[in-house]
């Protein structure tokens, strides 16, 4: 049932990745020419890194042949991480300034954030902030090391059973708080009846396309949709001061785990190209459908897609945040990029269009993150290993938010008010 | 009124740059990228002058309006300058990061020339500029309101869409000319672009006075317009070809392999 038109796309695209899109004029371009595309060693350009998922052996070649055999990375595959990126925070931010239900502040919290913002000092405020993080932090340690253990003892079914039971909250009760609040926002006169078909339509199809099979475009659509719901949980439930510290703590994780010999993350995906099988690949957001039946087989033991509050978010998250180039038995390449990355990156730009009726805040987040993206792949492309896609995007977005915000804010409100153009 | 005027606007506004992104830009990735970093690049030329215009306002006596004003002059002309010298730096980088270009996109040559890329750089800082200039004003246009209650112009909300229509056209055109002038070596060009855009930015000034900053913008725009198609290759025989359909390096630039 996987759509299968990128296959074909794959032998084409391999060598020639800016042609097949651009119709440049033909003094800037070179026709497809496979002996270029087998002599050049030196012009190793964007390989991604040699984890391979296919039923071949591991170790199969030399880098040569890698390259030769290799999709490159190139602009192709970061649009294709722009474009669902950018949807995911236009449905955040197009529910933040439309229901109000998101913005409303109403003293409930999360368990893992106990300590609250409301004092009367800003020390005791900071403080509180930070022990915050420090619990959510710690939380999610834990329980990537957990999901890694797991990994390592081979306890399948366990993941399995939590990652369905964690996707099974998502899409039917979030949704469902959602699609109420939509209702309540536009005054919606709604029945149950109707309420429950349009949830269980919803929620079975999603757990269907995410952890079995599905047409791809409805995968990564069900996976957009689940990732803006947890953003929006997130916006929400976490306190302000402490959401802008979580954001800065994760990405320093999101680093460590993802780049230190010892971190979790790493451990996972040493652990994966071990034993030659693919990470969790319904916890990523894949551009392209897997082909061939042992990956379809692995699919389905582990095509989880999950990202949901509580326990599990911590755990997926380590996976999630990791870059990985995923090889099929048609040397079909795509980028994958991780739906914590996805989530994460909403919370910030969501949060940046909570604050107020100001959109250049919202602009500025949404260029800095598409440029960290950009760049992180770039980097990718120049490392060839798993990268933590964080780090540069949350740094980027957070410097843009605060200085936007009280820097060009004012300016820019001062140069509309006379109606100044720069 | 308010939804008539906030699409009116909002058509007004971007529409032609929309057009030109969807039909040249939005195929080609690698044009994508470098629309975003252009940007990013007009962003970080904000970010700094709004820094230093903002230091200077905390400096200043905020009671008296005409010092505030004059602080404000200061911005628009500083922020200006800036932005002439992010595209320099852009163009420097861009020059620069040609052997990565090289290896990301597996071509002996640039996939995309100069000329694209000033295209494409001036759309970014374009639609960046245009962006941060009127979409607070379009989403007040929404409403609920009264235009001008306090005696100010009836026309705020038009005018402003024009005059970014205008800005967005004109970066785009002035990138071009910049790029040029800039590969050529052509001092005198370049120093002619920084002093249109500075003119168009201080005609601004005598706002709500729309005839003296819109239409002396749009002679400008329409002779940017001229000098950057000479710029880009263009001739009145080139034209007469194009429009009649007989420009086979045209037609065959637009035919998709496969």
């Amino acid at each position: 049932m996987n759509t299968s038109d990128s296959e074909e796309d794959a032998c084409n695209e391999r060598t020639a990745l800016v042609q097949s899109e651009s119709p440049s004029l033909p003094s800037y371009t070179r026709q497809n020419d496979p002996q270029h595309s087998t002599t050049e060693p030196k012009r190793v350009s964007v390989i991604p890194e040699p984890i391979t998922f296919s039923a071949r052996e591991p170790g199969h070649g030399p880098d040569g042949e890698d390259e030769e055999l290799t999709l490159k990375y190139g602009a192709k595959h970061v649009i294709m991480l722009f474009v669902p990126v950018t949807l995911c925070m236009v449905v955040v931010v197009a529910t933040i300034k439309s229901v109000s239900f998101y913005t409303e502040k109403n003293g409930q919290q999360l368990i893992y954030t106990p300590f609250t913002e409301d004092t009367n000092s800003v020390g005791q405020r900071l403080l509180n902030s930070v022990l915050n993080t420090i619990i959510m932090i710690s939380v999610i340690v834990v329980m990537t090391i957990f999901l890694v253990l797991l990994y390592k003892y081979r306890c399948y079914k366990f993941i399995h059973g939590w990652l369905i039971l964690s996707s099974l909250m998502l899409l039917f009760w979030f949704s469902y708080m959602y699609l109420g609040e939509v209702f309540k926002t536009y005054n919606v006169a709604m029945d149950y009846p109707t309420v429950a078909m349009i949830i269980w339509n919803f929620g079975a199809v999603g757990m269907i396309c995410i952890h079995w099979k599905g047409p791809l475009q409805l995968q990564q659509a069900y996976l957009i949709v689940i990732s803006a719901l947890m953003a929006l949980v997130f916006i929400k439930y976490l306190p302000e001061w402490s959401a802008w510290v979580i954001l800065g703590a994760i990405s320093v994780y999101d680093l460590i785990a993802v780049l230190c010999p010892k971190g979790p993350l790493r451990m996972l995906v040493e652990t994966a190209q071990e034993r030659n099988e693919p990470i969790f690949p319904a916890l990523i957001y894949s551009c392209i459908s897997f082909a061939s039946d042992e990956e379809a087989h692995h699919n389905e033991d582990r095509a989880e897609e999950r990202e949901e509050a509580e326990p599990q978010r911590p755990t997926v998250h380590g996976q999630n945040r990791s870059h990985s180039v995923e090889e099929d038995l048609e040397e079909d390449r795509g980028v994958k990029l991780g739906l914590g990355d996805f989530i994460f990156y909403s919370v910030l730009v969501g949060k940046a269009a909570a604050t107020g009726e100001d959109w250049n805040t919202t602009l500025a987040c949404f260029v800095a993150i598409l440029i960290g993206l950009c760049l992180t792949l770039l980097l990718l492309a120049i490392f060839k290993k798993a990268l933590p896609a964080l780090p540069i995007s949350i740094t980027f977005g957070l410097v843009f938010y605060f200085s936007t915000d009280n820097l060009v804010r004012p300016f820019m409100d001062n140069l509309a008010a006379h109606q100044y153009y720069i | 009124m308010t939804a008539a005027v906030f699409f009116g606007c909002t058509f007004i506004a971007f529409g032609p740059a929309a057009a030109l992104f969807l039909l040249t830009i939005a195929r080609d990735p690698l044009r994508v990228i470098f629309l975003i970093a252009g940007a990013f690049f007009w962003l970080v030329s904000l970010l700094l002058s709004s820094l230093v215009w903002f230091i200077t306002v905390q400096m200043s006596n905020k009671n008296s309006a005409a010092q505030q004003k004059g602080l404000l002059i200061f911005g628009v002309v500083l922020s200006v300058l800036l932005q002439e010298v992010f595209r320099f730096a852009y163009y420097k980088l861009l020059k620069k990061a040609n052997e990565g270009l090289l290896a990301i996109s597996q071509e002996d040559t640039m996939p995309i020339s100069i000329r694209q890329l000033s295209y494409v750089s001036g759309l970014g800082f374009g639609f960046m500029s245009g962006a941060f200039s009127v979409v607070n004003i379009l989403s007040d246009s929404v409403g609920p309101g009264t235009v001008g209650i306090h005696g100010d112009s009836q026309h705020y909300f038009i005018s402003s869409a024009f005059m970014t229509l205008a800005i967005i056209l004109l970066h785009m055109f002035w990138a071009v000319v910049f790029f040029e002038a800039c590969e050529r070596q052509k001092w005198w060009s370049l120093g002619t672009v920084v002093l249109s855009h500075l003119l168009v930015s201080c005609l601004t000034f005598v706002n709500p006075q729309y005839e003296g900053s819109l239409i002396p913008t749009y002679i400008i725009l329409s002779v940017m317009a001229g000098w950057a198609f000479s710029c880009a290759g263009g001739t009145l025989r080139n034209l007469k070809l194009c429009l009649t359909c007989k420009d086979k390096d045209f037609l065959l630039a637009n035919h998709r392999p496969r």
